[in-house]
């Protein structure tokens, strides 16, 4: 066993750091009131988008599940998505409307579900002139998930756009992109439209997870 | 206008055979948590995987990397128990280039092995002085460093007579949320790293190398903290030729 030599050195390359769970008190680190613990001024978390947000102010939520269907109730998840224009806002800063980033985690105690307040990102084109329908990147961390799976929500109501998109497009079984279509339904706290998506972990209707 | 460079931006390819499988059942947890289809390769990554948060304009508090005194309050004026221990190491990616203004955090248990976090029953008491949470960026050559108390090893569910080694865990963002990753840092010549089961959901013994933090006298503040150096390092960014547009 030896320190990762910081000058690359054999095959010109370094190995990653390994992966290991994020266990079951990810929360003193990444969401301390889900913890118990005092906040400190500034915290990451799931408010992405203000009030004075451009675009249309949404909530999606959902729960995470595992292979026997239990609720999985110590998940982190972490969300980047566009702007309602369709760019990321790469600076970090909880003085601006919106955020492109932000955390979240499953409640450990009734519904278990994990929430956002975001906006309804923007469609965005690639350089290949294709066009990615409007989509939030999601990472979960969790106990018992050795490396955290990454995937993506779109919207149930961009019918079209998600047809044309390339990345739903790269899964071979239609009803396995399914998985990753959030539904609409009205009646989000503070009267925000909200789509709602469940991460199934594994087994019957398991979430796309991707490789990148 | 980044999206150029960024859309242009590789990283080297995650070597998921490093990394713990999913499905690793001597760790219990992982049998019902781990996909069983095959995850879908994203051949053209784009600007969605390719970016991510950059949070120099996070405003952290004067102690948010000194856990000796980040959880000081009125109540509780006095310093943790346990061994006073220096954490500290560079974020670099697998080219060996530093990566600055980075944010790396930490959380942990108290010396007794007790998280400050309401699902943790374990009989070891609280520390009244002690959170177990820190976080700061890395500095222009990335550079980080934490103070803390040496955490003690607990017990857990999965085994009749399962013991976590000592460790802290650590997140870090790196430059995109391609690089993004969460490890533990282990405490060298723990007997407890090789029989761990979540230690052991890694297959190569050099894997196992890269979450060791290693004692280092010279860092180490005399009559008053030892140092454990523990560098991360995250996918290497690909220089391609559009870097210099
Ligand atoms: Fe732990």
């Amino acid at each position: 066993m030896q320190q990762p030599n910081l000058t690359p050195t054999a095959n010109l390359m370094l190995r990653e750091t390994a992966s290991q769970t994020a266990g079951p008190y990810v929360h003193i680190g990444l969401a301390l009131a889900v913890a118990g613990l005092p906040e400190r001024d500034e915290e990451i978390w799931n408010e992405l988008a203000k009030d004075n947000a451009e675009g249309e102010r949404i909530e999606v939520a959902g729960r995470v599940i595992d292979g026997n269907g239990d609720l999985v109730r110590d998940a982190l998840l972490e969300a980047w998505q566009a702007d309602a224009n369709g760019d990321y806002q790469t600076a970090f800063d909880l003085k601006a409307p919106f955020n492109s980033f932000g955390r979240t985690a499953t409640t450990a105690e009734g519904n278990s579900e994990w929430r956002f307040v975001t906006v309804k990102p923007g469609a965005i084109a690639r350089p290949d002139g294709r066009t990615m329908a409007p989509h939030i990147n999601l990472t979960i961390f969790a106990r018992g998930v050795n490396l955290h799976l990454q995937t993506r929500l779109y919207f149930d109501d961009e019918h079209k756009a998600n047809a044309g998109c390339p990345v739903l497009g790269a899964i071979e079984s239609p009803a396995r992109r399914q998985t990753l279509i959030a539904r609409r339904e009205e009646g989000g706290e503070g009267g925000l439209p909200r789509y709602r998506l469940d991460i199934v972990l594994q087994g019957e209707g398991e979430t796309v997870f991707f490789d990148f | 206008m980044t999206l150029n460079r960024n859309l242009n931006r590789r990283f080297v390819e995650r070597d998921r055979q490093w990394h713990p499988a999913a499905y690793t059942p001597g760790y219990k947890t992982s049998v019902p948590r781990s996909p069983s289809q095959a995850l879908v390769s994203l051949q053209t990554p784009s600007v969605s995987e390719l970016t991510g948060p950059e949070f120099s304009r996070l405003r952290m508090g004067p102690h948010d990397n000194d856990l000796l005194l980040n959880f000081r309050d009125a109540d509780s004026p006095g310093l943790p128990v346990g061994e006073r221990v220096i954490m500290f190491g560079r974020v670099v990616d697998q080219f060996g280039k530093p990566v600055p203004q980075t944010l790396v955090e930490m959380w942990q248990a108290n010396a007794g092995g007790h998280y400050r976090h309401k699902k943790d029953s374990y009989l070891a008491p609280l520390d009244p002085n002690f959170g177990g949470v820190g976080r700061c960026l890395t500095d222009d050559d990335g550079w980080y460093h934490f103070r803390t108390i040496k955490p003690g090893p607990y017990p857990w569910p999965n085994g009749i007579n399962t013991w976590r080694p000592a460790h802290i865990h650590v997140s870090v963002m790196g430059p995109a949320i391609s690089t993004r990753l969460i490890t533990q840092m282990y405490f060298e010549g723990d007997p407890l790293i090789p029989i761990c089961p979540i230690v052991q959901t890694l297959k190569d013994e050099e894997a196992v190398g890269t979450m060791i933090g290693r004692l280092d006298m010279a860092r180490s503040r005399p009559m008053d903290a030892l140092a454990y150096r523990f560098d991360l390092v995250v996918r290497g960014e690909l220089q391609t030729y559009f870097e210099n547009q």
